[in-house]
This record gives C-alpha cells, structure tokens and sequence, in this order.
C-alpha cells in the first residue's frame, strides 16, 4: 500500500488521474473501518486531510457550498440557520467523535443507501461538485446515487463540494434506530416545505437500494396543497392528506429484510415519519416561519 | 513510512509504519502507550478515544499518516493536560518514558494516592465510575475534553459528550455521578 499525501486540490486531481484506484480518506470513518477489518486493501490510501479548502464553507445567495470535509459537527454547531435538514441529520450521525472527523463527502462516496445525509440532501435540493483533471462539473443529487454504494463519479474524480440550497422554509430529518447515538439508520426521513415555489421535497434513506425521493408523494400533496390553497390560507392539512401522503412515501420504498429491520417494518416506519415531520414542518409554516408567504399574513 | 507527530506536548516518531495502520496501533504498539484501548476497531465503542488538534476522535479510524505534523493528546498526558489548562500555560507535556510509567496504583478506594491525576480521573476514583476499567481512558478523554468548554453541563450535555463510549460494567450512572462531581468542583476551584 502506497500513501499519498497531496498537499493541494491540484495535486489531489493529479494524483487520482495517474491512480484511479486509490482510496481518498477524509474522516476515515468508513475506510479505515474496512481495513482494521481486513476487508479492503487498497493499493493507494489518498490522505484529503492537508487539503484546507475541502473544510470550509461558503454561504451564498441561493445555496451553501459545503467542502467535501466540513465535520458533522462544523455543519450542526454553524449552518443550522441555512440547512436545518442538514443540521439535524449530522446530529443523528454516530458519536461525538464520529461527527469530529466525517463529513458529507465522504457519506456521498460511500453512498451507502444508511449514510444520514442523503435524505436531507435530497428533500433541501442539492448538486455535487466533482472534479477531475479532465474539468469540473456539478451532479444534481438525484442523479448521484446508481445503485448499492454506487455513485455517479468517475474513477478519477473526487467530490470537491456540495451545493447545498438554503432553505426557504421549514425542513425536519427523522431516523429510526435502536438507540440515540451510534446507530446505522434502520430507515430515515428528510422533509423540506419549499414555500416560495410552493413545492414539498422528500427523501428516503435505508429503504431501498439507493436514498431516493417519494416522487409520487410529493406531487400528490403538492397538487392537494395547491387546490386547497394552502400555501395562503396556511390551514391545517387534513389527517387523509397526510395519511395518503404518508402511504405513498411508503410506496416509494423498495426495502430489504435484513438484521436492522424487516422490509414491512421500514416500509411502516417511512409512513409514520413522513406522518410526523409533513405535521412538525407545516406546523412550523402556519406559525410565525411561513406569514412572509402566506396572503394576507402578517406582514 | 515514519510518522512525525506530537504526543501529550512531545514530539514524537514512529518509524515502519505500515501506511493502512491506524493512530491507535502507532500508540499502542509503537510508542509503547498502552492507555487507549483497542475494542471494536469500527468506531462504536469510544475506548480508543484520543484528542486530535484537540477534539475527540477515535484513534482506530485515524489513519496513522493523516496525524503527521499534528498534535495527540492520550489519557496518559490528561492529568499534565488538566494542569496546564488549570496555570494556563502551554509549556512541559509528557514525555514518552514518563507516560509509559504512568499507573494508577492500588485497587482499592485509594488508587491513584501518590500519583498525580486529573480531576477527571480523581472524580471517577471517588465516584466508583471504575469497574473493568476498560472503557475508562475513553471515557475520562471524552469527559475532560466536554468540561474544558462546558464547565456546567446539564446530564444530557454529559449523556450527549459521552454517547460514542460505550460501557457494559457499570450502567453509566457512577460515571454519571463522576462527571458531576468534576464539574462540580471545578466550579468551585477544588
């Protein structure tokens, strides 16, 4: 095994280019764990760590863009305001020490269909930034995850950053696990109320072979929300809204049985927490969060 | 490859350092500093804590070359950590001979008389925290490092610092009852 250690973005990408094999670790929350296991072997191990940049963050008009590295805890403990799906999901990850060293980078390159971001990810709206010597380009995060830890990027691409966008309105994550801390997601739920295109997005996380979005939910409630005016008139959404709401997030999952949970078990879960956070997050809205867009509100 | 770092204020080197080893075994096996434990080598169970640059990491998931240059804190530099926070001065550390002498002494009530410990290791002597002693080094590295800026923590700031450490002796209420006893009388300056 070879380390590598780039001192800079560029030398990273020249690195990855003549090795498209190497391994780049950041937190090593994932890597190292497959090599204390013996599970992996790597001819190349591409330490990210001396690369400043990949920890810093930058708060735009529109969106954040979050280096590859930014920690867990840098995300709950500075961008709570702008990415509060984001925010609550890092607080779910593992343990103190855990969220001190991994980052959203990494859970984008292992992409694992557990990695907690994912789903907050893709009900806020996202794009990842990859780059290669070759150039750089920006992959919308519905079109990132291919399969079982199975994502878009090509061998001699790294992820740079995600272009996180800030949130409009009220976001909520919900995960269901055996305990507080230290948990792989049995399954878990990202909800994000898009008030100024008045649009609801969600994500779906451990419940099928990749994190994806209920589609058919989100186009249902956005069409019931719509009709009924609610977006104005910020009234209660009825109980067989969220109950079909709930159900179609249930449809929307292809889950496995396996020692975390049962297929029926997370399908159930995804209903109840699509439930909950539907109700947490249009709460919020029809409080003092949503009056800017609402008709008539308080101004 | 040889790895340059800094261990409880001393710079250090390892040298045949295999580049898929991780920081844990470089101290364990190469600096000869037995203190952080070596559990489940998959980041669940916190006993191989250390701090890196400062915060709480564990040492199994750290690949040995991501330290080079940076600055380790083990449980065996805590109680000269604690006393420089205490003069706030940054000078001294632990050298390597003296942190591989370190032991608490005695198996009673009274372990640890004679030698010189952080208040986080006194709390838990006085506390009872200690069973196995297994998850301790983790759990005082985890303890301390919350105390530094959160000399008040409510239980669930503790029960939030401590969720990566996991214990199977004690139920966590003495370690609990311990770190409200450090807290406590660092608050009054005892």
């Amino acid at each position: 095994m070879d380390f590598l250690r780039p001192a800079s973005w560029e030398e990273a990408l020249a690195a990855k280019a003549e090795h498209p094999t190497a391994v780049p670790i950041a937190g090593g929350t994932d890597v190292m764990v497959e090599i204390n296991f013996d599970h992996r072997r790597p001819e190349y191990l591409m330490d990210l760590n001396r690369i400043g940049e990949l920890y810093e963050w930058e708060v735009g008009e529109d969106s954040v863009r979050l280096g590859a590295s930014v920690p867990y805890t840098r995300i709950m403990e500075h961008l709570r305001a702008e990415l509060p799906g984001l925010a609550l999901a890092s607080h779910t990850v593992a343990s103190p020490q855990i969220r001190n060293r991994g980052g959203v980078g990494g859970n984008l390159g292992t992409a694992s269909p557990a990695g907690d971001a994912h789903p907050a990810l893709l009900a806020a709206g996202a794009e990842v930034e990859a780059e290669s010597v070759r150039g750089c380009r920006r992959i919308p995060i519905d079109a990132f995850y291919t399969g079982v830890k199975r994502n878009a990027l090509a061998p001699d691409e790294l992820i740079r950053a995600v272009h996180v966008k800030k949130a409009d309105g009220p976001q909520q994550y919900s995960k269901v696990g055996t305990r507080n801390a230290m948990v792989i997601a049995v399954c878990a739920f990202g909800l994000a109320l898009h008030p100024t295109t008045r649009t609801v997005r969600t994500g779906i996380g451990s419940a099928a072979p990749t994190p994806v979005r209920a589609k058919a939910a989100e186009d249902f409630l956005n069409a019931a929300l719509e009709e009924g005016g609610f977006w104005d008139n910020g009234r209660i959404i009825a109980p067989s809204v969220a109950k079909q709401f709930a159900d179609l997030c249930s449809a929307a999952c292809n889950p496995i049985d396996d020692v975390r949970g049962t297929a029926s078990y997370r399908r159930h879960a995804v209903g109840v927490m699509a439930r909950r956070t539907l109700t947490w997050t249009w709460e919020s809205y029809r409080g003092t969060e949503g009056a800017a867009f609402r008709k008539g509100g308080a101004a | 490859m040889r790895v340059n770092f800094t261990v409880n204020g001393r710079p250090q080197e390892a040298d045949d350092v295999w580049e898929g080893e991780s920081l844990l075994y470089v101290l364990r096996e190469r600096l000869g500093l037995p203190g952080s434990k070596n559990a489940c080598e998959q980041g669940e169970c916190g006993s191989c804590t250390v701090r890196l640059d400062g915060l709480p990491v564990c040492s199994c998931l750290v690949a040995a070359g991501q330290v080079e240059g940076r600055e380790v804190v083990t449980v065996e530099g805590l109680a000269d950590h604690a006393g420089q926070r205490a003069c706030g001065s940054d000078a001294g550390g632990t050298s390597l001979d003296e942190a591989k002498q370190w032991q608490a002494e005695g198996a009673d009530s009274q372990a640890g008389e004679g030698v010189e410990l952080s208040p986080i290791q006194q709390a838990f002597i006085d506390a009872g925290a200690v069973q196995c002693g297994f998850c301790t080094p983790g759990l005082l590295v985890a303890a301390d490092e919350m105390l530094e800026h959160n000399p008040d923590p409510s239980d669930a700031d503790i029960r939030e610092a401590l969720s990566g450490n996991l214990c199977r002796c004690t139920g966590y209420e003495k370690i609990m009852d311990a770190v409200r006893l450090a807290a406590a009388r660092q608050s009054e300056g005892v």
